[in-house]
């Protein structure tokens, strides 16, 4: 008995980073331009047009697709320098782009029809309508969900729709609606719209208090350990703040999506391609983390129980979670 | 420069709803309300039956009245109070795309600031599909919104920006009221409803941060742009949101009308907002390019 052949779509912050993933086994890899085009606008990160090119000839060498990422929302008055990212995208052999904004999608879809289309989580289309209003508007064919959905909510999404979806299994966990946030921005004046960056360090500060460690996001206290204990990364929306005489975590825990156990249950729910997040982490990690999931695609494939996930040493703080995967985590 | 009630983001009771409605529909200078929820469909069936009163009333008092549809669309419910609102026969605020499916191609609509128009090209698309105006997203400088008004102009589409309230920040699938009270959203026990203008959050230094509004979360500050008017003026902006909150909302809208005719400058628009609600710290750091919680004046 065999299984669908699910698509592993995969992070590339670096050109050395694409390698790794296409050795590892990503059937498809995803990256982004070194500019503010991309949702992972980090100093060091991302790739010139020529490392793209030539990212692009060693995917596809490898019988590889390669993805670009221009999924932020073009600034007003500066929308050229993502109708230019387009155009090398389309120009360096990419295979698809990613992208949100609807200025941006109908452009590409009227100057770059032979370029496929797929629908950023950035644009948070949660259910079948918007989906087909992408689809029939601007030819999208494929669909990253946004990380709001239960499994039972996916499977009767796939039942109207006829564009394929893909889903985060594995990686960073936004808590809100994708693409809806402006909690960065209110706190550092930067936000994953406008710039491409969530909780940047730039606007990071830690400083030795009265024996903690406190970490600041702007004018913020996010987050205050003991001196000698691991501090998590004060990304806003895991900090530890007081609201109605409770101290916690009001939004989230500091933790991470690992969602292998579902793969199964996602296949099944008609869902075609599992996206890693995580263009921001070394080759290293995207290589153990890949290997690991391909062998769980090719089990489904091959009609075999899933291997269980040996990557909880990789995500954050130890702790991960199914997010809403699971109805229970609303 | 006109004048937007935008819709009740806070679950208040549906008396206190209708009276609210009642009293801005008599004395308000307010030219257009939007009404209906945004936030969390859950709440609607509360105040539903109260809608068609508070419309005649509020066109009673000369006010255009549109309704808004659902923030963030997920459950098959959703999508059909999105259809029920396109056969109102009402203009619409359109607050998710979603709801671009319902409306027959060449209906008007409105664009609320939940919806991500951050340049000329979006802007465009949804004005090619009947968009009359559009209030940007928060977020977005005094740079965008110029670029943005000017845009407008040519498309024949009004620009609407945040000029009082709480700030709309992010919306989740997860209810913060619910988690914080240890229960399940679907059992959620409408807990929301102890928070007229939501729950405060604050650092652990005890600084006040955000609030959280059920599924949504808020600035802790108010976003108050009485002191910026002059420039949102020449920048082209059309209208200014008040967003609907406790405290004296029809007083808050006629200082804004008069600062907006130059009747009382931004010194005196900006006292009278503070003395109102002393307690409230006044954001509108966004609009300069700076963090959103700043205030410059």
């Amino acid at each position: 008995m065999t299984g669908p052949v699910l698509e592993l779509v995969c992070p590339a912050g670096t050109p050395a980073a694409l390698r790794a993933a296409v050795n590892a086994g990503a059937h498809t890899v995803y990256c982004g331009f070194a500019d503010e085009t991309n949702a992972r606008n980090f100093p060091g990160l991302n790739f010139s047009r020529d490392e793209l090119a030539a990212g692009v000839a060693y995917a596809h060498r490898a019988g590889s697709k390669v993805l670009v990422a221009i999924n932020t929302f073009p600034r007003a008055g500066a929308e050229e320098l993502w109708h230019r990212a387009v155009a090398d995208a389309h120009a360096a052999g990419a295979d698809a782009v990613i992208v949100a904004d609807l200025g941006l999608l109908a452009h590409a879809a009227e100057r770059h029809p032979g370029l496929r289309r797929h629908l950023s989580v950035q644009a948070a289309a949660a259910n079948p309508d918007a989906i087909n209003f992408y689809a029939e508007t601007f030819g999208v064919k494929r669909v990253v969900l946004p990380r709001v959905l239960s499994v039972e909510e996916i499977t009767a999404i796939n039942r109207d729709i006829d564009v394929e979806t893909e889903v985060f299994v594995f990686g960073g966990l936004c808590v809100m609606a994708e693409g809806r946030c402006s909690l960065s921005s209110y706190a550092t004046g930067l936000s994953p719209n406008m710039n491409g960056v969530c909780s940047p360090a730039s606007h990071v500060v830690y400083t030795e208090e009265q024996g903690e460690l406190v970490s600041r996001l702007g004018d913020f206290t996010i987050h205050k350990v003991a001196k000698d204990a691991p501090a998590p990364y004060p990304t806003l929306c895991k900090g530890c703040f007081s609201a109605g005489g409770q101290t916690g975590h009001v939004f989230e825990d500091p933790i991470s999506l690992d969602a292998a156990e579902l793969i199964p249950r996602l296949a099944k729910a008609g869902v075609v391609a599992l996206k890693i997040e995580g263009r921001q982490r070394s080759r290293a990690y995207v290589a153990a983390v890949v290997k690991s999931f391909r062998r769980a695609t090719d089990a489904i494939a091959a009609g075999r129980p899933v291997p269980a996930s040996e990557l909880a040493y990789l995500t954050e703080g130890q702790t991960s979670t199914l997010g809403a995967y699971r109805k229970t985590w609303r | 420069m006109r004048l937007t009630l935008g819709p009740m983001l806070y679950n208040w009771s549906a008396d206190q709803w209708s009276d609210f409605y009642a009293r801005i529909a008599d004395e308000a200078p307010v030219e257009r309300v939007v009404l209906g929820e945004v936030v969390c469909s859950k709440r609607l069936p509360f105040y539903q039956n109260r809608i068609p009163d508070a419309v005649e009333r509020l066109q009673r008092g000369g006010k255009e009245v549109v309704l808004a549809s659902l923030g963030l669309v997920t459950l098959r419910r959703e999508r059909k109070m999105l259809a029920e609102l396109a056969e109102s026969g009402l203009p619409v605020e359109v607050n998710d795309l979603t709801m671009l499916r319902y409306l027959e191609p060449g209906t008007q609509f409105t664009v609320g600031p939940l919806v991500n128009v951050y340049n000329e090209g979006t802007l465009g698309f949804l004005a090619n599909r009947g968009a009359t105006t559009v209030c940007l997203p928060p977020e977005l400088g005094l740079d965008s919104v110029t670029t943005l008004a000017a845009a407008g102009a040519r498309l024949g589409t009004g620009i609407e920006v945040w000029a009082f309230g709480r700030l709309p920040l992010a919306m989740s699938a997860r209810c913060y009221h619910a988690r914080l009270a240890g229960l399940a959203k679907d059992s959620c026990q409408f807990v929301c409803d102890a928070d007229p203008d939501g729950l405060a959050v604050e650092t652990l230094d005890g600084q006040p941060f955000l609030a959280v509004n059920g599924v949504q979360t808020v600035s802790e500050s108010w976003a108050n742009m009485a002191g910026d008017l002059d420039q949102l003026s020449d920048a082209g902006v059309g209208a200014l949101r008040l967003s609907p909150h406790t405290g004296d909302m029809v007083e808050v809208a006629r200082l804004f009308r008069a600062a907006a005719d130059q009747r009382i400058g931004p010194d005196e628009a900006i006292a009278g907002l503070a003395a109102l609600a002393p307690e409230r710290r006044f954001s509108n750091g966004f609009l300069f390019g700076r963090s959103g919680a700043e205030w410059t004046h």
